[in-house]
């Protein structure tokens, strides 16, 4: 499904993870243009990210994180090379996950 | 017995065939979707409600060890960047908070072992109001603030 | 001698003649830049491709932050997809552009002398669609801009090329933009050139407005108002609807001949497409 673009770049000992995902993170407060009806809270949850197995970060998000959210955060331990998966759950139970190289 | 999340994923938008790729390859484990989000934190209206929903307790510590990164006025209230760094030892989590949006708890990151004390995001504010991180280490609670002007633009369109 | 002197008075008098058909555009664009060289001293000319943030340093940090993975990047990767997909018919867009449509957007528009209209990039993007039987798209948002966002990223870089030929069409639509640009309009009977020639850098309310100089550089853009991409006729007739004028459809030859006029006074700046803006 591809609504996931990271970046995971090794410096030093430090890898810095970026992730893009395109998600409309509607908070059920907004009204529909057109019909005038609300559009309903339709926001990611949850976005977790591992590394060799190890939950390195677990986001809870609400629906104040600005659509298509962008989250940045990280952690030591990592070589070039090293798979890192990262997913998201939503309201509505949808989901999406990668996987990335640390380079 | 039927796993109930299961069938909401195949309802969702997402492929079936993607999620159950995603599965088998054990990216999606029961163990993530079943991970309680916490409904009372991010409804609560006030900064204590949420910080006692979602830690147990509001008893806040100030600390000059924590910095956030934002705008003095931001450009447009939908789309704030917001970083927070701190050098507290074993920090477990870091949280972001608006104080006077409508639902002050805007997000909440959990870090495993090997994260370092930084994350970064972009949130929505409502108004005008202090940004505030609460960095949880050690079982207390630290805190720092800083104040974003949002504002009422001109050019719409 | 005498007869010598009367020719060479006679070709320079032709000769000028048709300098006076080029002058028009090419005196407004030397004036255009020598305005905002004299407006702001300080922004060196390339930098007007970052519109406001050229000359506002504290939104400037914020779309950095912005720029650090910014959300026109999901545009471009549905962009690329839907222009490396063919038609129907088993053609792409490829086959209807100059370079197989790859690093061109900086000649948009033109004027096509032939047909006797201006070709935008848009314009064109759909006339491909339909010379190969494919219905077209919407004109502001949506899939037109995600095309044109991978065009412009394709042509970063290239510096802004467009020319008024020595054509009465071509000049005609190039003042007809030009026109429109200067003209006040609407209940709050303001010019383009109000507030982005003579108050850029000044404030609306708590917004900063951007030079006109490199104005279209960073179209199709990803405006944290729409959140998401939009088309530069589109934020055409944003602009029209804020100062309360009735807009014109996007793709009108209203609004082909204000690209073609602005993009023409962005000559030589880099393109910079898609930007992100508040």
């Amino acid at each position: 499904m591809a609504s996931i673009k990271i970046r995971a770049k090794l410096e030093g000992d430090v890898t810095t993870v970026k992730a893009l995902i395109q998600h409309p993170m509607d908070t059920g407060q907004v009204k529909d243009k057109k019909t005038g009806k609300l559009i309903p809270a339709h926001f990611i949850q949850e976005v977790n990210c591992e590394h060799n197995g190890n939950k390195v970060m677990t986001a809870l998000w609400g629906p104040a994180v600005s659509k298509n959210p962008y989250l940045s955060f990280k952690f030591k331990g990592a070589k070039v090379g090293d798979t890192l998966k990262i997913n998201w759950v939503d309201n509505k139970g949808e989901s999406d996950a990668v996987e990335t190289q640390v380079s | 017995m039927i796993n109930m999340k299961r069938r909401t994923f195949l309802k969702g938008s997402v492929a079936a065939s993607a999620v159950g790729a995603a599965m088998g390859a054990g990216l999606l484990t029961p163990r993530m979707v079943l991970a309680a989000w916490p409904t009372a934190a991010f409804e609560a209206k006030t900064v204590d409600s949420a910080l006692d929903a979602l830690m147990g307790s509001h008893a806040l510590e100030g600390s000059d060890k924590i910095s956030i990164r934002a705008p003095d006025i931001a450009e447009n209230g939908a789309v704030v960047p917001v970083s927070v760094t701190t050098t507290i030892a074993g920090t477990e989590s870091i949280s972001i908070i608006a104080e006077k949006n409508s639902a002050p708890l805007t997000a909440s990151f959990m870090l495993g072992k090997g994260a370092e004390g930084f994350v970064s995001t972009r949130i929505k504010m409502g108004k005008t109001s202090s940004v505030i991180a609460v960095v949880k280490a050690g079982g207390k609670m630290y805190s720092t603030g800083k104040e974003v002007k949002v504002t009422i633009g001109g050019c719409g369109g | 001698m005498k007869k010598l002197l009367t020719i060479i008075a006679t070709l320079g008098m032709v000769s000028a003649a048709s300098v006076a058909v080029q002058a028009g555009p090419q005196q407004d664009l030397a004036e255009f830049r020598a305005y905002f060289k004299d407006r702001f001293p300080d922004v060196p000319f390339n930098d007007y491709i970052n519109g406001v943030y050229a000359v506002d340093q504290a939104s400037r940090e914020q779309w950095e932050s912005i720029e650090e993975f910014p959300p026109y990047e999901l545009n471009i990767d549905k962009g690329k997809k839907l222009f490396t997909t063919p038609f129907k018919n088993g053609k792409t867009y490829a086959s209807c552009f100059p370079n197989n449509g790859i690093g061109i957007k900086q000649n948009y528009p033109y004027y096509d002398t032939k047909a006797g209209k201006l070709v935008t990039l848009e314009g064109a993007i759909n006339a491909c669609r339909e010379a190969n039987g494919e219905e077209p798209l919407g004109w502001e948002k949506g899939a037109i801009a995600d095309i044109s966002a991978y065009m412009a990223y394709t042509s970063r870089g290239n510096k802004i090329a467009i020319k008024v030929p020595a054509d009465e069409g071509a000049l005609a639509a190039y003042e007809r933009g030009k026109q429109h640009f200067y003209a006040k309009r609407g209940q709050l009977n303001m010019s383009c050139a109000d507030c982005h020639q003579y108050n850029a850098g000044n404030r609306v309310r708590a917004d900063i407005l951007s030079p006109a100089l490199g104005h279209p550089t960073h179209f199709p853009v990803y405006r944290s108002k729409w959140g998401g991409l939009g088309t530069i006729h589109r934020r055409y007739g944003g602009c029209n609807k804020q100062v309360r004028a009735k807009p014109y459809k996007p793709q009108s030859a209203e609004y082909a001949s204000l690209e073609y006029f602005e993009t023409y006074m962005s000559n030589g700046l880099e393109s910079n497409g898609p930007g992100a803006r508040k």
